[in-house]
């Protein structure tokens, strides 16, 4: 549906964006992830046909942004970062004006409006002035637009940016529901999100897409990945830390708490053990007789894998 | 009651079948996607004060000071053009930028030109939308000037065929004006400098085509080196004397050609400052 290759960015000397390519098919929901300044918006930009690239290939579901515009933009709603509005419009004039534009027949537009409203719960501000909306209606209200054309390509530049926890979670069942038959592109700094709604994630740094893959792929990346969490009790900590070391499957013991008669600690697997530490272990505590309170496998965390592959990057 | 039916027959009238070809070309002619940029931007207009506050200056401004100062009433001869239509172009030098200022500033300083260029329609779409709404905000100003109409032809018998013609004449003068505006709206996001900046343009746009100065800067010591080149190129833009050819009651194609290209010219400069912005 969306295929981007080789897209470069260039504002003067600076480089915005740095060869990016990925795909994203119908059915997928592909997060973006980045630190600020990252060139995920502009990279979006890109792909809407708001910025032309300065080099590079977008098409969308066959159209070229370029050489194909309108038809390329007809398949693609678009939420901008800020959810801009025009303020002296009320909700439903907004929406009925943004449905026209983007193609909506005459005869569907108050349908296609009445469906926008409700799927983005708009019915009590419907006939509201958009300069008095709330923040969270505000970017509704044009998250709305963004889909009032059940669009097969959906771009979405922080969707979920000013809203509550409630309306978060809202807006990632929305996404998750209609990743099912569109195409779906968003950008988000809040790595959960990625967890609750995305197929798969990019991360891009400095313009580069620097990892790419599910998000069980990419927190299996992260240093903690395979790692075993433990606490157990029945000898001194020390002792029950020199057996773990002996363990063939473990690479190292980071202690976390030691007494007397008991340890926790993080057991890191050696390369390409990682399936056969937590059975180890557990044969282990079995052989000893210890008594484990906890043994908990690390999946590994987006947050860590986020930080250690972009933080040189943003230090400098 | 003379003068009134006089003011129906020979104003009103053109006035409503102006505006219903206009009707009929932005229905059937045009695409939908210039009909509802156009609408939604006319709406925009009176949504705000700021579309009142220019008719009532606008009118303010042109029937006061014509009434009171050109001497008009005591001119005893009911030829509207020299008091009223020499002075118009001057108070819309001021007018046309406060009407278009906002046509693309506005939509850069909310963010909005990101909606409506990712939107399945080409720039022109929108370039045209909005300016023949601006358009219809100046038409209507003009409209409502017919109280100094009905007023002359109150007092006297004039060739309302030649007023008709100053409005004509007026109106294009206008409508240059609103797209030299537009041109500068699309290049900043502050309103206050676009209308400055569309002031300046649009005076020296009148300015040039008066002989006076033309003159002025030739005779200047030097000035025929260093201010060649610009009043040849002023002078050959400047809209006085297209104007003046027009608001005469000749009705000349070359002027209105003159006009009409001036403002294609415009609108196609809008265009790439539009796009000059996003790259």
């Amino acid at each position: 549906m969306i295929e981007v290759e080789n897209l470069h960015k260039h504002f003067g000397a600076k480089v915005a964006v740095d060869g990016v390519s990925f795909t994203v098919k119908k059915g997928e929901v592909l997060g973006f992830l980045g630190p600020n300044g990252a060139g995920k918006s502009t990279t979006m930009r890109m792909v809407t046909g708001f910025l032309p690239a300065t080099e590079g290939r977008i098409s969308i579901g066959g159209a070229d942004i370029e050489e194909n515009e309108i038809a390329a933009k007809a398949k693609i709603g678009y939420l901008p970062e800020a959810a801009p509005l025009y303020s002296d419009m009320t909700v439903e004039d907004f929406l009925r004006f943004s449905a026209e534009l983007r193609g909506v027949p005459s005869s569907e537009l108050s349908t296609a409006v009445d469906k926008a409203i409700q799927t983005t719960f708009l019915e009590p501000v419907r006939h509201q002035s958009v300069d008095t909306l709330s923040k969270g209606y505000r970017h509704r209200t044009c998250f709305a637009q963004s889909i009032i054309h059940d669009p097969e390509v959906l771009i979405l530049d922080e969707p979920t940016d000013g809203l509550d926890p409630n309306q978060k979670h809202e807006v990632r069942q929305l996404i998750k529901r209609m990743g099912e038959t569109k195409a779906i592109i968003f950008s988000t700094h809040i790595l959960e999100e990625v967890e609750a709604s995305c197929t798969r994630a990019i991360i891009i740094d400095r313009g580069r897409v620097i990892a790419d893959g599910t998000p069980d792929e990419l927190k299996a990346k992260s240093k903690n990945a395979g790692s075993v969490f433990l606490t157990v009790s029945g000898l001194a900590g020390s002792g029950i830390q020199s057996e773990l070391e002996k363990l063939s499957e473990a690479d190292s013991v980071k202690v976390i708490a030691s007494s007397d008669d008991s340890l926790e600690a993080r057991v890191l697997p050696a390369k390409g053990k990682a399936d056969e530490l937590s059975p180890a272990i557990y044969q282990l505590c079995k052989d000893k007789d210890l008594t484990v309170s906890e043994l908990r496998i690390d999946q590994g965390r987006l947050d860590e894998l986020f930080r250690e592959i972009t933080k040189t990057d943003s230090e400098d | 009651m003379d003068a009134l039916i006089t003011l129906i027959l020979e104003f009103a009238i053109p006035t409503l079948v102006v505006s219903a070809i206009f009707i009929a070309i932005l229905t059937f002619l045009l695409p939908r996607e210039v009909r509802t940029i156009f609408k939604r931007e006319l709406k925009s207009y009176f949504a705000s004060p700021i579309a009142y506050v220019l008719f009532v200056v606008f009118l303010g401004i042109s029937n006061t000071l014509s009434f009171f100062f050109t001497g008009i009433l005591e001119g005893g001869e009911a030829d509207l053009f020299l008091p009223y239509f020499q002075y118009l172009p001057w108070y819309l030098v001021l007018i046309a930028p406060a009407v278009g200022m906002r046509l693309w500033s506005e939509e850069q300083r909310l963010g909005t030109m990101e909606l409506l260029l990712t939107m399945p329609i080409a720039p022109w779409h929108a370039i045209l939308g909005k300016y023949l709404a601006a358009a219809v905000v100046l038409f209507g100003m003009l409209v409502l000037s017919f109280p100094i109409v009905w007023t002359i032809n109150y007092l006297g018998d004039p060739d309302n065929g030649v007023i008709m013609a100053g409005f004509v004449a007026t109106f294009f003068v206008a409508l240059c004006f609103l797209a030299v505006t537009s041109v500068i709206s699309a290049m900043t996001r502050s309103q206050l400098v676009a209308l400055l900046v569309s002031v300046a343009l649009c005076m020296v746009l009148w300015l040039g085509g008066l002989p006076n100065i033309s003159e002025l800067l030739m005779n200047m010591k030097g000035g025929w080196l260093i201010f060649w080149p610009i009043v040849k190129l002023v002078n050959a833009v400047g809209l006085m004397p297209h104007f003046s050819e027009l608001a005469k009651g000749v009705l000349g194609f070359r002027d209105i050609i003159f006009f009409l290209t001036f403002i294609a010219f415009c609108l196609f400069a809008t265009s790439v400052a539009i796009r000059l912005r996003r790259a």
